[in-house]
């Protein structure tokens, strides 16, 4: 059999017609029938190279000859084949390449450099297979080297997209964070005599949610404070809570008469550009005064889950606010009030639905509920806001996915007295 | 926290036999040590364990910024020795694992009998008058080599695998599953030990070390083979004729023999 073709400067994929073919007009086409073993070896389509087990190069065709730039003697016996690959490759050829191939006797796809003898570099696929004799004893590692350079330019695109999509997911979770820690009191100031403690749960690092709390001086005696959350996420929450919450304080000092201090939310709410932008909230107001050793809290309700109370005697109740609306949907809406009347040990304890609507299993429609929430608050109390605090942080924490929305939760409690007073 | 399911702690061998403890390098897992064991398991008492991040280790135990250090991983190996009461043994580590051991016994010497470091380097990096083999390009090139192969690694199969250690035929339905790791924990646990330093740390050994190197390595040079031989006061250096950066598995036989010959010997 004659040889097809031969040196490096032919061109690596050249079909060439075996000699001897015959007659020309006795076998048409003969070099359509691909009989020619060698030729379809050393002209392939890929490179393919065979090394004994410790990797020294014993067989290699002209097609990866070519692509290397050298010529077989160069090659075979003296070169292993990591010394085909550059530095970076070789260092991963010896950690998991060739471990591999050890292991479980084939790898395939891995995307390598070779180093070319001009030292340019040419991206390749690489698959390995050994060679074992009859008694499955390994003797070759047969490697087929595939052109990749199309390929591997398109993957670093796609890594280079990645990073810059990680970056910028990054730079938007820091923007959003900070945006978030904006939106609700740094501390919160305690007027004297009543223990006071917040806690925010983020459920989600990548959008702003519309929680919203504060606690603020009134008057001399007074005392203001609400828990709210808007409608929507994002960019447009976090602008409906900045209203909400500067307005909230800022009618609270003009008025402080809860019912009032709804109903202009309600007002500036209503008259600020909205059409195509839905824009409400609920939102728990309430307004604090020093009674006797404990306070007397005035609460208004627009559309807000009740309050619950811990109470000094150890039981919990929730203080319902039946019938008040939302702000923001109606040009008037009901808005309920009640009081009560916080002693010496009691807690009231103030959050946002987030709590309450958390799935409790895997079944999407199962949630936490008012009446789970009231049951574990009967046995915390009586306990101290900060304990309260701290016991629904714990259960926010364990609700893990299953907490889909944000949760604020805010108590406040007054100090039992001390025995002997 | 439990450290036989951290680390995937496997103990094999003879029940009362002296302790031999194999912890693999950077790359593959405990199944890099699997021509070994057989060699040895008559003998010894062998302990191996992956890496955390790797293998089937428990992956919520990984951290970025605890694992860039190569100290965390020598101080998982002491606690894996105090947890199980293993010491004193015989820590035998391969590639970067010979760091750890070297950093482990430097803490820790009462835990260990003797040290085997099976193709170490302390330093990948040339240096002024130290060549270890690399530049930071080259390093470089290297963890671009991790981000272009996942190696049967994606994030839909990740949970299936690691959900269910109890289950190995699903790990060992995947393609190259012994060397499959995440490509985060790959690149932080590559930086740290392709970029370290730990030249100085070889001085601190105190317990009779043997170091093992192969005739040609790549990734550990015969003159790094000498500098860690000669750094570690009153060890013994022994050359493997053969090629590869991991002669466990390119020559098992004579790998098995240098470990135990030296780990049997009194003294």
């Amino acid at each position: 059999m004659s040889r097809a073709g031969h040196g490096a400067a032919e061109p690596p994929r050249a079909h060439r017609t075996p000699d001897g073919g015959g007659a020309p007009g006795h076998v048409p086409h003969a070099e359509l029938l691909e009989d020619n073993p060698e030729d379809l070896y050393e002209n392939a389509p890929c490179g393919y190279l065979s090394t004994l087990m410790d990797g020294k190069i014993v067989k290699v065709n002209r097609t990866l000859l070519h692509w290397l730039g050298r010529s077989h003697d160069e090659v075979v016996g003296r070169m292993h084949f990591a010394d085909l690959l550059t530095m970076g490759g070789k260092l991963y050829h010896e950690t998991h390449f060739a471990p591999l191939v050890h292991l479980q006797h084939e790898v395939s796809g891995i995307a390598l450099e070779l180093r070319t003898a001009d030292g340019s570099r040419l991206p390749v696929l690489v698959t390995s297979a050994v060679k074992t004799d009859s008694a499955g004893q390994p003797q070759l590692i047969r490697t087929t080297v595939n052109d990749a350079r199309d390929r591997r330019a398109y993957e670093r695109e796609l890594l280079r997209s990645r990073e810059k999509a990680e970056r910028e997911r990054e730079h938007s979770q820091n923007l959003v964070s900070t945006l978030q820690r904006t939106l609700v009191p740094p501390a919160l100031a305690s007027p004297p005599g009543l223990e006071v403690t917040a806690h925010y749960h983020i459920a989600s690092p990548d959008e702003v949610s519309g929680d919203f709390y504060d606690l603020f001086p009134l008057t001399a005696d007074a005392w203001g404070l609400f828990i709210g959350d808007v409608c929507g996420k994002g960019a447009p929450a976090a602008v409906l809570t900045s209203l909400a919450r500067y307005t909230l304080r800022a009618t609270a000092v003009y008025n402080p008469e809860p019912v009032a201090v709804l109903s202009n939310l309600n007002t500036v709410l209503n008259t600020a550009d909205h059409e195509h932008d839905p824009r409400f909230c609920t939102v728990l107001f309430g307004v604090l005064k020093q009674e006797g050793r404990g306070f007397r809290v005035t609460l208004a309700s627009g559309g807000h889950p009740n309050a619950l109370m811990l109470s000094g005697s150890g039981s919990a109740g929730y203080i319902p606010t039946p019938g008040g609306q939302l702000i923001g949907v109606l040009s008037e809406p009901d808005v309920a009030t009640t009081t009560v009347h916080l002693s010496p040990g009691d807690t009231l304890l103030l959050y946002t639905d987030g709590l309450t609507e958390a799935h409790t299993a895997t079944d999407a429609g199962d949630r936490y509920g008012d009446d789970a929430l009231l049951g574990y608050a009967d046995v915390l109390a009586p306990c101290s806001a900060e304990a309260t605090v701290g016991a629904m942080t714990e259960l926010l924490n364990a609700f893990g996915e299953g907490l889909v929305d944000d949760a604020a939760v805010l108590a406040l409690g007054v100090p039992p007295q001390d025995e002997g007073e | 926290m439990d450290v036989v399911s951290r680390n995937n702690v496997v103990i094999t061998g003879r029940e009362d036999g002296p302790v031999i403890m194999l912890c693999n390098g950077f790359g593959c897992d405990q199944n890099m040590w699997r021509l070994v064991t057989p060699r040895l398991a008559d003998d010894f008492k062998i302990v191996q364990f992956d890496h955390v991040g790797t293998g089937q280790s428990d992956l919520s135990a990984w951290s970025a910024e605890r694992y860039a250090s190569l100290d965390s991983y020598a101080e998982d190996i002491v606690e894996i020795c105090n947890e199980l009461a293993l010491g004193p043994l015989v820590l035998v580590g391969h590639s970067v694992s010979a760091v750890f051991a070297v950093l482990a016994a430097a803490s820790e010497p009462r835990l260990f009998e003797k040290l085997i470091l099976l193709t170490p380097s302390p330093r990948y990096i040339d240096d002024a008058g130290y060549r270890g083999g690399f530049s930071a390009e080259d390093i470089d090139e290297l963890l671009e080599s991790l981000d272009s192969n996942y190696l049967g690694w994606s994030e839909s199969l990740a949970p299936v695998v690691m959900g269910n250690p109890e289950r190995p035929e699903l790990t060992d339905e995947l393609t190259n599953s012994f060397c499959r790791l995440d490509p985060a924990v790959a690149r932080v646990f590559a930086r740290a030990t392709f970029l370290s330093d730990n030249r100085a740390d070889l001085r601190r050994v105190s317990v009779p070390t043997r170091v093992i190197e192969v005739a040609q390595d790549v990734i550990a040079p015969r003159e790094v083979g000498a500098f860690v031989h000669e750094s570690i006061p009153g060890s013994e250096l022994v050359t493997l004729d053969a090629v590869g950066h991991c002669p466990q598995l390119s020559a098992p036989e004579a790998t098995a023999e240098a470990i135990s010959g030296f780990a049997a010997r009194d003294g």
